[in-house]
């Protein structure tokens, strides 16, 4: 073996052992993504960052296409917001995720393994994706607690339900919730006598009793006053990192609630179907595409 | 908001709060647990003052009182009220599928049907020789020149076997039937017409001889059941105890099953079926559970239904007849368990009074009693006297 021979190869080794030892354990990549790890494909894998892949992903209506190959990905932990003017598929791309619409191409994954366009409606919430819708839909003829238990993580068979009984710690678990979405006086009201907002907030709090990974809220605050409107900010924010959010809005002053803690937060434009422009808040905004179409008018 | 305390925690509250709030809710629950002796005399006060009435007032009333007493109960009155709680049955199995799941059958006459037919078949068999013909099988077939039983009349002679296809034909229809139309996603007035469109097939096939159930005569002139005489007042009162028993049987399973986690996500169906699948439910199984429990009860009803009246005959397959089980539902109050039972007695009730005195009124009393209901009693008799109490 020649002299240059073994050096280069000493230099390879150096340069593989500077790489993997940039490469830090944690979300994304570092020896948890590499080979030889044991993948279960039933369950949500975010080793590579993403905790939701949308590619290519085409939906037409008639011939009008709500979505035009849309391509964008969540980072596990991520608060995103999505705006865009009226049209602009943001619904549609909800739809998607959640199994309610069959796109015509496309893929759309949740991590890396598990694949939602393969999945229902029911599954897709039992993986760990959960969606609050525009109008705020909650059970009108029950409780806030029967809402609540209906919600709460469990056996969602016909026959476990039929002989389900609360224990204690799901008992504690719906009390916990009734705090954090101040509805605890209420409990025992019926949902359909609630107000706008407080519709809003326990459609979140059933959301958050099931623990899902991703949450997809459609204008959360729609309705709410502009206090609950803070609050709402505020227990976003607190769930950024131990959960993913997609939050689709047109209050520019609740987006920049969210974003003003960290002005580099990625917020996304979406026009026509697919992503104008994605950036921090001030980026986007200085956009002169996402002007024309959207901020300007 | 008007539920905002204080400094209540927002994200992650600290851990004492967390187990303060849920104490909270804890003893609210554990409150409703210590009514419970309360609750128990009034849940169960109601329940043995029916099995009294059906099991000792009125056999003693109707046997024992002698005829021109004052608290006699004639054979009339018991036939009609029998027949009435078989109608309750159905009305009671069309309350847990409309009332409280929010779909509309139009077809529960046809599941009444199937069971009365289930055990029109036995009670053809137990006539034996003694039809006009005094051959041993079925006037109708000896009619029709049949020389043998057709393949699904092997086990008419057994009264298990006709029992269990008292619950597996109308349970078998329903399950199938639900089952494609459920996965299909149809739902509201499109679920409502095809189920429609289901009894009135079934009753084009039932009105066929080919069928081998005697046509648009049906079945009729019982004799027997289990070998004892049918048209005595004993063996009357002892199907009225059954159908009685059974209504109430029926009316605390319907209960349970309202009371439990099943219940509420079947409320929760009716009130935002999207909200039930993003919750991570599955509909499909759900509903055709219910359903499929429905159409049983409904058989069972039909069941009990035919020895006591004497007959069946397609025209219980009638679309109208469906729609009447569905008027029952509504007069008495959906949603409620008891409404579907007040309002089989009271539109039956006035059918019978109606139908004796002013005949060709009676339809017209029928149509006006269902349009007030809809329009002004949304709940029925049992909300307007909930709202008369309050």
């Amino acid at each position: 073996m020649t002299p240059d021979l073994m050096r280069a190869g000493t230099r390879a080794r150096r340069a593989a052992e500077q790489r993997s030892a940039a490469a830090q354990p944690g979300p994304s990549g570092g020896r948890e993504a590499s080979y030889s790890r044991v993948v279960d494909p039933t369950q949500l894998d975010t080793t590579h960052g993403a905790i939701l892949y949308l590619e290519d992903i085409t939906v037409s209506f008639d011939g009008f296409k709500a979505l035009n190959a849309l391509s964008m990905s969540i980072s596990a932990g991520e608060l995103r917001c999505i705006i865009g003017p009226n049209g602009a598929g943001k619904t549609t791309m909800m739809d998607v995720i959640t199994g309610k619409t069959r796109p015509d191409a496309g893929r759309c994954f949740f991590g890396s393994t598990i694949d939602l366009l393969r999945l229902r409606e029911n599954e897709i919430a039992s993986v760990g994706v959960g969606r609050k819708f525009q109008k705020p839909t909650v059970f009108e003829h029950l409780t806030v607690f029967e809402n609540l238990e209906l919600a709460l993580k469990a056996d969602r068979g016909v026959r476990a339900s039929l002989f389900f009984r609360l224990s204690g710690a799901q008992l504690d678990r719906i009390g916990e919730t009734l705090v954090l979405i101040h509805l605890q006086d209420a409990a025992q009201r019926t949902a359909g006598l609630l107000s706008h907002g407080q519709k809003q907030w326990l459609e979140i709090g059933m959301l958050l009793i099931q623990n899902p990974k991703l949450l997809l809220l459609d204008e959360p605050v729609a309705g709410m006053t502009d206090e609950e409107t803070e609050r709402t900010a505020e227990l976003f924010l607190s769930l950024e990192g131990s959960h993913s959010l997609v939050v689709v809005e047109h209050d520019m002053k609740f987006i920049h609630a969210l974003t003003h803690a960290n002005p580099a937060k990625k917020v996304t434009v979406l026009h026509e179907g697919s992503v104008l422009a994605e950036g921090s808040l001030a980026q986007v905004q200085a956009d002169e595409k996402v002007v024309e179409v959207y901020l300007g008018r | 908001m008007s539920t905002v305390t204080g400094a209540a925690p927002l994200g992650h509250p600290e851990r004492s709060e967390r187990s303060a709030a849920g104490d909270a809710v804890m003893l609210r629950y554990a409150q409703d647990d210590m009514r419970v002796p309360h609750g128990l005399v009034r849940r169960w006060s109601g329940i043995a003052v029916a099995l009294v009435v059906v099991g000792v007032a009125v056999p003693v009333a109707n046997l024992l009182v002698p005829e021109t007493g004052a608290l006699h109960l004639s054979d009339y009155a018991v036939q009609l009220i029998a027949k009435i709680m078989c109608y309750a049955i159905a009305a009671l199995a069309m309350d847990l599928i409309w009332g409280y799941t929010g779909i509309l059958s139009l077809g529960h006459g046809a599941f009444f049907a199937l069971g009365g037919y289930a055990m029109g078949m036995y009670l053809m068999r137990q006539i034996g020789s003694d039809g006009q013909y005094h051959l041993p099988m079925p006037d109708f077939m000896v009619f029709l020149n049949w020389k043998e039983f057709p393949w699904h009349w092997a086990l008419s002679d057994s009264f298990v076997a006709q029992m269990a296809l008292v619950i597996l034909a109308p349970g078998l229809l329903a399950f199938v039937f639900g089952f494609f139309a459920f996965r299909s996603r149809i739902k509201g007035v499109y679920f409502s017409i095809i189920t429609q469109a289901m009894t009135f097939a079934m009753m084009l096939l039932f009105f066929r001889n080919e069928t081998g159930f005697g046509g648009n005569n049906g079945f009729t002139d019982f004799k027997r059941i289990l070998g004892v005489t049918i048209a005595t007042p004993q063996t009357r009162m002892v199907l009225f105890v059954i159908t009685g028993c059974t209504l109430i049987g029926f009316y605390l399973v319907a209960r349970a099953i309202v009371g439990s986690k099943f219940g509420r996500v079947l409320q929760a169906i009716r009130d935002a079926e999207s909200r039930v699948m993003f919750t991570g439910y599955d509909p499909l199984r759900y509903k055709l559970a219910i359903w499929t429990f429905s159409a049983v009860m409904c058989g069972v009803a039909g069941a009990l239904y035919v020895p006591q009246v004497g007959i069946i005959n397609p025209s219980e397959m009638t679309p109208a007849a469906s729609i009447e089980i569905a008027i029952w539902a509504a007069v008495g109050g959906r949603a409620t368990l008891i409404g579907p039972i007040v309002g089989a007695f009271f539109v039956n009730g006035a059918k019978s009074v109606f139908t004796q005195y002013l005949p060709e009124y009676w339809l017209y009393v029928l149509g006006a009693m269902f349009i007030a209901v809809t329009l002004f009693l949304p709940q029925g008799i049992v909300g307007l006297f909930r709202r008369v109490r309050r």
